[in-house]
């Protein structure tokens, strides 16, 4: 049976996936109404990779777009996954806190400025380690700022999902958008073998990151605020709906007695399905889950 | 060389507050306590392990799932508490293992419980509460971003046994297909890649870098010294914009963070560009 | 990284500048912008040593067919002759829309 998510897969032409973080972040903005910021012509690049033999990017993995989203002021900051795992270093992590800081900087002048960063990384770029999470904390940092007036959605469509580091950025966002095709999770499977053991996690395992990690368990948890397909118009879709929504009554990581109260509640004596964490926890499981 | 012992944690936090234990009810493995710091009541936060630990994979030090909303939970205290009065300083002693790696973890999603932590460490600070972090041994990767790195101001011990980094060295050389003797190598002439925290003092992140006699069993002269550095670090915390420039506004940034800078000065410039 | 640099005799003026490609493992970013004078440069950097005459071969076939004066930078982490050629293809292609 071919269901109209085959169909439109099999057309392409859409895939969110398929696109660069250039492609992505452009496919965002209200039509005409772009521009990249610090792009490769600016030739910003690291300037800890080639002294270690690898072959720097001279945007550093990092795009910076400003334009409109529905009309209204946004700024996207996509991570390229194809370089380097879209991994954070000096120079793509100040972009994205620069980034963060000017639209805050807007925001405040009355001119409330959105951020959109689409997530596909594995956090700390090793090359650049203490510089990379420096980077990250400060770009946690400005999110809890900016959040203050404006909403930070965080997108993360794969095939490099969200891991590390950037998972907690993802943590403090306004509103997380997932395809099924995401992961977003602190440590992947290759770290929890190696730091507990294969009985802990299986590496090898394919499906277990999907179970656990997944777009579509985090969204039946209540963790992400969009399940969408790899269909870019869809995906624009869920964002300029976050846009046009506001700011959310409370961020889902301020909500501390909610998810204390959650964890306590579990019997930590075994291991879980992740089902049964959609039924406990789900806002958005679907009656079959419940069940 | 730095293994980690996970003692060094308690004994500072009991040579700040004459205590060393967790608020009745909460986990162990998060000291917390209020005591006089200066002219100061600051509240001191702490991970530490606990072998009876919840979870298998949180009982040797580990930043994990309870100690992350135990965490959130004790700042957000402060902050209600101080909500209309005078902001008291929030003290992170910080030695820990790294974030707890485990299935349980993953499945009950330690990435927003590390961001619950951060949330409330980073809106203290928001709010006016001058935030410290002590490091006084191992302060790694996302341990180290949930319990410290959203801190006002970063102190550290000038010693071996402390190690401020992104991935343990083991670690890091298995993923990168180095050696370990190649990573020591690298770190010496590129200053974030070090695990060496005078290397680390160097990136400008650092807001000082303290010489004590026992980092593990500290003197009188030790805690007095710390003590001491603490509540300049607060003064200094109080008188200076409470978001994070001055990580990359110091002296150190301004040599080993050019690229940071410039990245920030054509972002403003393009950014109001027609 | 191997820093490898090329100079061609050219004559067409271009107007517009091109960025093709990621930098991903066995790939190549190449930006291409208006050069100057009569005469367009090469700059590649590798992390893959020691091929500078295929690079040259390829360089010598791509400025046979395409006369426009330009600065090419090339940032390479192992991509292929003919992944080489068909990313230049594809920022002439860019610059001439």
């Amino acid at each position: 049976m071919i269901t109209s998510r085959d169909r439109t897969n099999f057309l392409n032409r859409r895939s969110f996936l398929e696109l660069d973080a250039r492609g992505r972040a452009a496919a965002l903005f209200d039509e005409g109404t772009s521009r990249e910021l610090v792009g490769p012509f600016d030739r910003v690049e690291s300037p800890w990779l080639a002294i270690q033999d690898v072959t720097p990017q001279e945007d550093d993995g990092c795009v910076v777009m400003k334009g409109k989203i529905a009309g209204k002021a946004a700024v996207v900051v996509a991570l390229e996954g194809a370089f380097q795992g879209g991994s954070m270093g000096e120079v793509s992590g100040e972009k994205m806190t620069a980034a963060l800081d000017l639209a805050c900087a807007d925001s405040e002048k009355g001119i409330l400025t959105s951020a959109v960063i689409l997530l596909e990384t594995g956090g700390v770029r090793l090359q650049e380690a203490n510089l990379g999470l420096a980077a990250v904390a400060e770009i946690m940092a400005s999110i809890l700022i900016l959040r203050k007036h404006a909403p930070v959605i965080c997108v993360s469509a794969g095939t490099v999902g969200c891991f590390g580091g950037m998972a907690l950025a993802a943590g403090l966002s306004s509103y997380i958008v997932l395809t099924r095709e995401a992961r977003l999770g602190l440590n992947g499977p290759e770290v929890i073998e190696q730091e507990s053991g294969i009985d802990e996690w299986d590496s090898g395992d394919r499906a277990l990151v999907f179970a656990i990690n997944g777009g579509e368990q985090r969204y039946a948890m209540g963790l992400a605020d969009a399940l969408v397909e790899d269909d870019t118009p869809q995906i624009a879709d869920a964002v300029r709906g976050f846009i046009a929504k506001g700011l959310p009554p409370i961020h889902r990581s301020s909500q501390v007695e909610l998810y204390r109260r959650r964890i306590g509640a579990l019997d930590t004596s075994r291991q879980w399905d992740p089902s049964e964490l959609r039924r406990a926890w789900g806002t958005n499981a679907s009656e079959e889950d419940k069940r | 060389m730095s293994t980690f012992t996970g003692v060094r944690g308690t004994a500072w936090f009991r040579a700040f507050t004459g205590k060393a234990a967790p608020t009745p009810g909460d986990p162990k493995s998060v000291l917390a306590a209020d005591a006089a710091l200066g002219t100061d009541h600051a509240r001191f936060l702490c991970v530490v392990p606990d072998p009876h630990a919840r979870f298998p994979c949180a009982r040797r030090g580990e930043v994990g799932l309870e100690e992350a909303y135990t965490l959130a939970a004790r700042v957000r205290e402060v902050i209600e508490l101080d909500k209309n009065t005078a902001k008291r300083p929030i003290i992170a002693i910080v030695d820990l293992k790294s974030q707890a790696y485990g299935r349980r973890e993953e499945t009950a999603a330690i990435f927003l419980a590390a961001a619950a932590a951060a949330d409330a460490y980073g809106s203290a600070r928001l709010a006016g509460h001058p935030v410290i972090a002590l490091v006084v041994g191992h302060a790694i990767s996302g341990g180290f971003l949930t319990h410290g790195y959203q801190a006002n101001r970063i102190l550290a011990l000038d010693d071996d046994g402390v190690m401020i980094h992104a991935m343990h060295k083991e670690a890091a050389a298995r993923i990168t297909r180095r050696s370990v003797e190649e990573l020591d190598k690298l770190g010496k002439t590129i200053a974030p890649l070090s695990y060496d925290v005078k290397d680390y003092a160097k990136l400008g992140l650092l807001h000082k870098l303290l010489h004590v006699e026992n980092p593990e069993t500290p003197s009188v002269n030790d805690i007095l010294t710390v003590k001491n550095e603490v509540i300049a670090a607060i003064a200094d915390a109080r008188s200076k914009p409470v978001d994070l420039r001055s990580r990359r506004e110091s002296p150190g940034a301004l040599q080993t963070r050019k690229a940071t800078i410039l990245v920030r000065a054509r972002l403003e410039e393009q950014w109001s560009e027609a | 990284m191997e820093q490898i640099e090329f100079d061609y005799p050219s004559k067409r003026k271009i107007s517009r500048r091109a960025h093709i490609g990621v930098v991903g493992s066995g790939e190549l970013e190449v930006l291409l912008e208006p050069g100057e004078g009569e005469r367009s440069h090469v700059f590649i950097r590798t992390s893959v040593h020691g091929f500078r005459d295929t690079w040259k071969a390829v360089m010598d076939r791509f400025f046979a067919k395409y006369d426009g004066v330009v600065r090419i930078q090339i940032n390479d982490a192992g991509g292929t002759p003919g992944s080489v050629m068909m990313r230049l293809e594809q920022a002439v292609e860019v610059s001439e829309q």
